[in-house]
């Protein structure tokens, strides 16, 4: 490995490293959710979540139904 | 003498109103226009070329949803100082916040792609070859954006959204009847009956009006400009200014393709162009402009959703009142999403259709949560104060976005699967 090249690749993994880092110290920051959430919110959210779980499962479904040469 | 004096005072008190307005103008004019973005102008085409003036009565009706879903984000832009995805992480915690970012990124780097088809199909109508298309534009963007002024990049913005006028004289020049255009559009009616193309139709009509990015993209930039409470009013009244210009452009798209391609299967806005150009050749050229224009518009605007989103937080500077030194992951990001979408439509064999058909289906993934999320921060007392929804805020908004998330869904879930509506 070349100068160059342990050069760029120390520069990469600090960049990694500080990406990483950042990611962590958002979701700390952000680890409590700063209202405080009605019964209606909760089950909005709830919903939301079904949603989400049903529609993915449907788009997965579509994927694996072309790939195995459905239309 | 009491009269002219009289007079004078409202004449004075009129021109003060307007310069208040045109300086607290903006984010509602832009966000609202710029829906009109490629993507929009070809639905509205394809809506008149199948169905004629029919539906026109239709796109009236949308006019006050979008108002209602929109007028939020300025409240809770003003209130909070925070744009939609700050927000997000700090209600509703990492899961939610990480889930709508990404997806917002998503969708938008996609709906930037689909906004470069729509700007080389339209200058390539004018013989410019794509590479050409894209590099101006990238660079015209970099000069909006690099002036280090908010106010600039709005102002500049808003010259942009009066070239999407351009379909008005367009619509004159095809010398529509107006007694047929008010008897037939302006009276709700189902051509043909309420079917599975109709109803597909109406639910791209729906899809193109209330789009994920607008709710970050106004939130954020009301942020930006630094409105406060006391702007609120100026901010609907901005919003509302908006909606009634989006729906002036979409019924004039409707009229043009209405009259001239009026029983056609149009699949795109450059197809309609290059007919109406065979036949009307300043129509054609006009709708071109409009196209590129609102290609333009649209890029602009949701590649700084992006960078804004991922600026509030990751704790970035995210503003364009900052230097390109002094914000450079905010410019970076920026960029990197618009030179990337260029790119990839000037890929070979890129599977634009797809990337066109996957817009729609991952924006179903993000819009039913972002306006989710939107109404119970503007329920909350904590967060909102004296700004938080009324009754009949609630009573107006809950009931658009359960409509709009239903039919937004069918129409995604249509996309994937093409039978679902006969």
């Amino acid at each position: 490995m070349t100068a160059r090249e342990r050069f760029a690749g120390g520069r990469m993994g600090n960049f990694i490293r500080d990406f990483t880092g950042k990611i962590s110290s958002i979701n700390q920051r952000y680890e409590k959710p700063k209202i405080k959430l009605s019964r209606g919110a909760k089950l909005a959210l709830l919903f939301l979540e079904i949603y989400l779980i049903v529609l993915v499962a449907l788009l997965a479904y579509r994927f694996w139904t072309i790939i195995h040469g459905g239309t | 003498m009491d009269l002219l004096s009289k007079f004078y005072f409202n004449y004075s008190k009129i021109i003060k109103t307007i310069k208040i307005y045109l300086l607290l103008a903006g984010p509602g004019l832009i966000v609202m226009i710029a829906d009109n973005d490629a993507g929009g102008i070809t639905t509205y085409a394809a809506t008149g070329a199948k169905f004629g003036y029919s539906l026109i009565w239709f796109l009236v009706l949308l006019g006050p949803v979008a108002y209602f879903i929109q007028e939020m984000t300025v409240r809770l832009g003003a209130v909070t100082k925070h744009g939609h995805a700050e927000a997000i992480f700090s209600a509703f915690g990492p899961f939610w916040g990480w889930f709508s970012l990404l997806d917002l990124t998503l969708v938008n780097w996609l709906t930037i792609i689909t906004e470069f088809i729509g700007m080389t199909a339209a200058l390539s109508i004018f013989g410019i070859p794509p590479v050409i298309t894209v590099i101006i534009v990238i660079i015209v963007m970099f000069g909006i954006v690099l002036s280090g002024r908010y106010w600039t990049w709005e102002k500049i913005t808003m010259a942009f959204c009066l070239v999407n006028l351009i379909y008005i004289p367009a619509a004159f020049l095809v010398h529509p009847s107006v007694a047929d255009v008010l008897r037939v559009g302006l009276i709700p009616n189902f051509p043909g009956g309420f079917n599975g193309t109709l109803f597909f139709f109406m639910m791209a009509n729906i899809g193109t009006t209330i789009a994920p990015w607008m709710i970050f993209f106004q939130q954020s930039a009301v942020v930006d400009k630094q409105m406060k409470e006391k702007d609120i009013p100026w901010g609907k009244f901005d919003t509302m200014i908006g909606a009634l210009f989006t729906i002036v452009v979409a019924v004039f798209v409707i009229i043009v393709t209405g009259t001239l391609l009026y029983g056609m299967d149009i699949e795109s806005a450059a197809q309609a162009v290059h007919v109406i150009m065979g036949t009307h050749q300043w129509v054609g050229t006009l709708v071109a402009i409009g196209l590129f224009d609102a290609g333009f518009l649209g890029a602009i605007c949701i590649a700084l959703t992006s960078s804004w989103a991922f600026g509030e937080v990751f704790g970035w500077a995210h503003s364009l009142n900052y230097k390109v030194k002094e914000a450079f992951w905010f410019y970076i990001f920026f960029f990197f999403g618009l030179i990337t979408a260029g790119g990839v439509v000037l890929i070979p064999g890129a599977p634009l259709v797809l990337i066109t058909l996957f817009v729609q289906v991952v924006a179903v993934t993000l819009l039913p949560a972002a306006l989710v999320f939107l109404i119970i921060l503007l329920n909350n007392e904590e967060i909102m104060g004296k700004y938080k929804n009324t009754l009949f805020d609630n009573a107006a908004n809950i009931t658009i976005v359960v409509f709009i998330i239903i039919l937004s869904t069918l129409y995604g879930l249509s996309t994937v699967f093409p039978n679902l509506f006969g």
